[in-house]
């Protein structure tokens, strides 16, 4: 028992990675499901165990890949951070798995649906890969893992234009792959190293003044991972991947992908260059803070006039993306720590909400808000459920959302900024306008002829949209795990870092 | 098909060679250029050869579509499998190929080779799965 303990950081990635291998053997939809489904059901038990063990000893997991030693093998090193992302994701994954089985049945052709779980497995796989290692170049073989499945998911969607979204989510993820790697190139020719943790020490005292390599390096990863967590204005790919990606691959990809591309810009900012502080000698928190607003205000506009509800739903992602790195761009520990409960909650929100809406795509065929008009009549759980993730996602009291929007009021509150919590409050009244708008069509309209015999889903789609609506509420009262942890992290994070150096 | 005579005779002669200048270079990726990606390129360029010479479906009783299709994920199970005896015997950690000998050198070329094996049939499959794909549907 003591060994599989030792090895807990490597199965996490294991596990996945040998279930996408064995799905690709078969050519069955259902056994394919069934093998992701036991992959994804052991995932969250690792990682719950990996942060549990890393929150009560306080000190971080290494594993190092066969006999080199850390600075030179690939270390898998788990800490507070991490592990909590980690937990995130196999979380959505394992929420996720019931829903797929009718979903992915009805809109995959049956000879594709295993290759359609091979995907979705590396696709997890990446992701945790992206979470867990500690090597900047591991990083990027984990990113391209995670996103040439991602790339195929959306491929997969029904209609023809899924094609091109994915084609430009391709052009638009490479380049920003590219960026990272070259950020990476530069830091290793000025430190050769590319362990996370070596590389703090190494850019750090070594380096009094920042070189300027060194200040190319961050720009380019932080451009490069601006574009994969679709930061405004690199957001543009996003819309169009998760509106015609199929129902399944949209809410796993709006809990996971863009969180662990946030992840991966903590992780630069705060452990690569937790000694050489970019925060105070380099202006990334105007242009974040900047870039965070745009975000919150253009996208939330947008989606109030959007006429398909999955791209409503994609740019209100992309509002939400804008309240997290908003918090980034606060670096201080209470806005960190919004940031990061707001990463959790808009997971858990988010798909809930896609969810919600796959469901109905699922019972009528039809994403378009005039068509669904009505819904609230001939499928009032699934409704109820996509309003409770709604004014989680407005910032409700007594909803997830409202949490993460209070510690970002706080932490700009602690910044003296009481003109920012006008705006967090100001943009929130935009949420309130195109979740409204949906509520309204859905439950003040005559049901449209598009959706006269539709009723509920099957079960094994309503029990995790239920599950997670739930979770939303449980979220706003209960917020140890979220809250809690979140705090630590931030504790943790800003440990190396100058306090309030934007002023 | 009759004109053609000397292209089917020359492919006759060069398929062998090609054949074996595979696993040449699979061997070879030990001490110089070369390894299980350039091989299973070699291989399945001698097939589409093949397949271009004498047409899709003689290629594809060679190597028929589904084996084909098993192989990719076969050669990814291998290249992950190479790590895994290591951390089942408990002796070391994943990709820990010191289980494969006594000598710390030779039990490393052992792992890489199963590696570059696993390499050599994915490579080679996949490479063999594209073309395929993209021959079949000009016949559609």
């Amino acid at each position: 028992m003591s060994s599989l303990q030792e090895h807990l950081p490597i199965l996490q990635i294991l596990v996945p990675l040998f279930g996408a291998i064995l799905t690709a053997f078969t050519r069955s939809g259902t056994t394919a499901w069934a093998i992701a489904a036991v992959s994804s059901a052991i995932s969250p038990f690792i990682s719950a165990a990996l942060l549990i063990k890393v929150t009560t000893t306080g000190q971080p997991i290494s594993y190092v890949m066969g006999p080199w030693a850390a600075p030179w093998g690939i270390e898998y090193r788990v800490d507070l951070l991490n592990g909590f992302i980690l937990l995130l994701v196999s979380l959505i994954g394992l929420v996720s798995i019931p829903y797929a089985r009718k979903s992915v049945a009805q809109e995959i052709d049956s000879h594709k649906q295993s290759w359609f779980y091979t995907m979705y497995l590396l696709c997890l796989t990446g992701l945790l890969g992206i979470c867990i290692t500690g090597d900047a170049f591991n990083a990027f073989v984990f990113l391209e893992v995670s996103s040439l499945s991602t790339y195929t998911l959306i491929a997969l969607g029904r209609q023809r234009r899924a094609l091109v979204s994915a084609y430009q989510y391709l052009v638009m993820g490479t380049i920003g792959a590219t960026f990272y790697i070259i950020g990476v190139g530069l830091i290793y020719i000025v430190t050769g190293t590319l362990n996370f943790v070596d590389l703090a020490a190494r850019i750090g005292p070594a380096m009094p003044e920042l070189s300027r390599p060194i200040i190319a390096a961050l720009a380019f990863m932080t451009v490069g991972i601006s574009l994969k967590l679709a930061l405004f204005p690199l957001h543009v790919w996003l819309p169009n991947a998760y509106a015609f990606a199929p129902s399944f691959a949209t809410a796993f990809l709006a809990g996971t992908a863009t969180k662990v591309a946030i992840y991966l810009l903590l992780r630069i900012f705060y452990t690569f260059f937790s000694n050489a502080i970019p925060f105070y000698s380099l202006p990334i928190s105007e242009f974040l803070l900047v870039l965070s607003l745009a975000a919150m205000f253009v996208a939330s506009f947008t989606a109030i006039f959007e006429e398909n509800a999955k791209r409503m739903l994609a740019y209100s992602s992309v509002a939400q993306i804008g309240y997290i790195t908003l918090g980034i761009a606060l670096a201080n520990k209470i806005g960190l720590a919004g940031s990061l409960v707001h990463m959790f909650n808009h997971a858990i929100m988010k798909t809930a909400l896609f969810f919600a809406l796959g469901a109905m795509v699922y019972r009528t065929g039809v994403a378009r808000m005039s068509s669904l008009s009505g819904i609230g009549r001939k499928m009032p759980i699934t409704t109820a459920a996509f309003v409770v993730a709604g004014l989680g996602l407005i910032g409700v009291p007594g909803t997830a959302g409202f949490i993460s929007k209070w510690y970002l009021a706080m932490g700009a509150i602690e910044h003296g900024w009481i003109w920012l919590v006008f705006l967090i409050v100001l943009s929130s009244l935009l949420a309130v306008v195109y979740v409204g708008r949906f509520i309204e069509i859905a439950y003040f309209r005559e049901p449209s002829s598009d959706i006269a015999d539709s009723h509920e889903p099957p079960l094994s789609m309503l029990a995790p949209l239920i599950a997670l609506a739930a979770a939303t509420i449980y979220l706003g009262f209960d917020t140890r795990l979220t809250g809690g942890v979140a705090r630590q992290i931030a504790d943790f994070l800003l440990s190396g870092v100058v306090l309030g150096g934007t002023q | 098909m009759k004109l053609d005579l000397i292209l089917r005779v020359g492919t006759k002669l060069i398929l062998p060679f090609i054949l074996i200048f595979a696993p040449y270079v699979h061997f070879h990726g030990d001490y110089g250029p070369g390894g299980g990606f350039q091989a299973g390129v070699i291989i399945a360029a001698a097939i589409i050869l093949y397949a271009i010479v004498f047409g899709l479906d003689a290629a594809k009783r060679v190597a028929p579509q589904g084996l084909i299709e098993r192989l990719v994920p076969l050669g990814v199970l291998l290249y992950a499998s190479a790590g895994l005896p290591a951390m089942l015997s408990n002796k070391g950690r994943y990709l820990d190929y010191g289980v494969f000998g006594h000598h710390f050198a030779h039990a490393h070329e052992w792992g890489i080779l199963i590696v570059e094996t696993g390499v050599i049939i994915t490579v080679s499959s996949t490479m063999l799965a594209i073309f395929y794909a993209f021959a079949d549907r000009s016949r559609r």
